[in-house]
């Protein structure tokens, strides 16, 4: 019970750093999620109309994906110097993949019948885009933009090795002070912030996908 | 209304998949293309609606090269149904059949009565089906719906990829005999690839036989079992069906001229039939007017005359040799 006044008493005193902290994170995590879709679901869109290049671009965002995150940071640094910039990148970075790879799945997942017959029944390429080959793999592309979301957000949490604040700072702080209750005054918050994009984004996956294909 | 000249097709990998054909296809007709996998039934139809370009020759509907239309356009002048179906599983019913109608720009109240129309044609209540969507139906409904989708557009040419060879047995009886009855009323040029040689006797009213890119035969089911052109098309429709084809007798399809006397003694007294009579309104008239005789006439010239014993023993099966 002293541990949870304790930590209390901290969550209340450093409420203004944790508060700037919480909106740090929010929007870095948010600016690399939204960046990340405007370059993952066009290159998915292109790939899954290449596919003989397909595998090269997974390929690449996959071997991104595998580096240590920490020793990404660090790789960016002696190139873009610290700041908001360099983890706003490495975020992105992260968040390719997951997206990529879902759009790409569920673009050629698409039932081979229904994309002939829509050609054969006389609609163009972009018809077929918009009105059959996105709707229909909408609820993987949220899937994808799900998984890079949560991702995006733990990871947001080293930002501040490069210096871009966010949670990380707290959680920094409380390390450096030997403070348990601030660490966690940091990162209990990053925690709640995963699960509840994970939650919203759960519900907006539901809503995405189509009546029809429900009933499945 | 669709005419292939000296058409060839060879694929990317040199497989020569259409030997030049030539072939005719009149209006209103359906015609069914036949052969073992890989003879280019489904490439000859591809070509219709260019999915498929010819590496040469020229397909011309009407008398104007399919060459000079762009892809889309054609495409929506011709229906195309296909194997898999391939509803649009996130779209009604209703959304499926008006989809054409709504890109070629027609007014919607227009083509939600037509949706309307059409689902009442192939026995699907529209109150009921048209909110629904495809997963919901069975595979024979599906099916029914992928048949008026292809309607919807008011095309007159419709191409059908093996549209049946999907469903069950039960199923596949009901279209087949639903798209022959509908043929009749809609009066659409129909172009029908299909394996299953039994479907192409029953619904076709012409077939072409088709073996390693080139066609062997072009007749109408009638004439396909009583006269395969050559070995291939014997073994391909198969002995069994020749002779079942052969054997059956039916007062209903054999023709009063078929035992007629040629060179009868006189005639004026007699009853006249028309030449196109079968043998059923030939034994009917016999009947009603108590004749022994009658005599076959045909635009007013006496061609012959069919006597009650021949008739006789033609419906009893005791044939002497003539």
């Amino acid at each position: 019970m002293q541990f949870i006044s304790d930590f209390w008493d901290v969550v209340i005193q450093r409420q203004d750093i944790i508060i700037e902290g919480a909106i740090e994170h929010l929007y870095l995590s948010f600016s690399a999620i939204v960046i990340a879709i405007l370059i993952s679901v066009p290159l998915g869109i292109f790939i899954s109309r290449h596919q003989r290049v397909a595998e090269f671009y997974i390929g690449i965002t996959a071997v991104f994906q595998t580096i240590p995150s920490l020793a990404l940071f660090g790789f960016l640094v002696p190139i873009l110097g610290i700041g908001f910039e360099t983890a706003l990148i490495a975020l992105i970075i992260y968040a390719l993949l997951p997206i990529l790879r879902n759009t790409y799945t569920g673009i050629t997942g698409v039932d081979q019948a229904v994309i002939e017959a829509g050609h054969g029944m006389g609609m163009t390429g972009t018809q077929i885009l918009f009105k059959i080959e996105l709707p229909l793999s909408l609820p993987f592309l949220m899937a994808g933009i799900r998984t890079a979301t949560v991702l995006t957000v733990g990871i947001a949490t080293l930002a501040t090795f490069v210096g871009a604040g966010g949670l990380g700072d707290v959680i920094w702080r409380g390390l450096q002070s030997y403070n348990n209750e601030l660490v966690l005054a940091g990162a209990i918050p990053v925690a709640l912030l995963a699960l509840s994009f994970d939650f919203i984004l759960k519900l907006l996956e539901k809503y995405t996908t189509p009546k029809g294909v429900k009933l499945k | 209304m669709i005419t292939f000249e000296n058409v060839k097709k060879t694929f990317a990998d040199g497989t020569e998949a259409i030997k030049g054909i030539d072939l005719h296809i009149e209006e209103g007709k359906l015609v069914a293309l036949i052969g073992p996998s890989g003879c280019g039934k489904t490439t000859t139809m591809k070509m219709i609606n260019k999915l498929i370009h010819p590496s040469s020759g020229t397909i011309s509907i009407n008398g104007k090269n399919i060459a000079d239309r762009k892809d889309v356009d054609l495409r929506r002048d011709i229906g195309y149904v296909i194997q898999r179906i391939g509803l649009f599983p996130h779209m009604t019913i209703e959304d499926n059949v008006a989809l054409i109608p709504k890109l070629k720009g027609i007014k919607k109240q227009e083509y939600l009565k037509r949706v309307d129309e059409l689902l009442s044609l192939v026995g699907l209540e529209p109150s009921v089906f048209k909110k629904k969507y495809p997963l919901e139906l069975s595979g024979g409904q599906q099916q029914r719906v992928g048949v008026v989708r292809a309607l919807a557009g008011e095309p007159p040419i419709i191409l059908m990829d093996e549209p049946f060879s999907a469903l069950d047995p039960i199923s596949r009886e009901q279209l087949q005999a639903e798209l022959k009855d509908l043929q009749k009323s809609i009066r659409k040029t129909i172009v029908f690839v299909t394996h299953d040689m039994d479907e192409a006797l029953k619904v076709a009213d012409e077939i072409v036989v088709m073996k390693d890119g080139s066609i062997e035969q072009i007749a109408t089911p009638d004439e396909l079992l009583r006269q395969p052109a050559n070995d291939f098309v014997r073994s391909f429709i198969g002995e069994e069906r020749i002779q079942s084809a052969l054997n059956t007798f039916s007062p209903y399809t054999t023709k009063v001229t078929e035992i007629m006397d040629k060179s009868p003694e006189d005639s004026t007294e007699m009853p006249a039939i028309h030449a196109e009579a079968d043998l059923k309104e030939a034994a009917e008239m016999m009947v009603d007017q108590n004749a022994q005789a009658l005599q076959v006439i045909q635009d007013e010239t006496m061609l012959g005359v069919i006597y009650k014993d021949r008739l006789l023993s033609k419906l009893a099966g005791i044939e002497r040799g003539a």
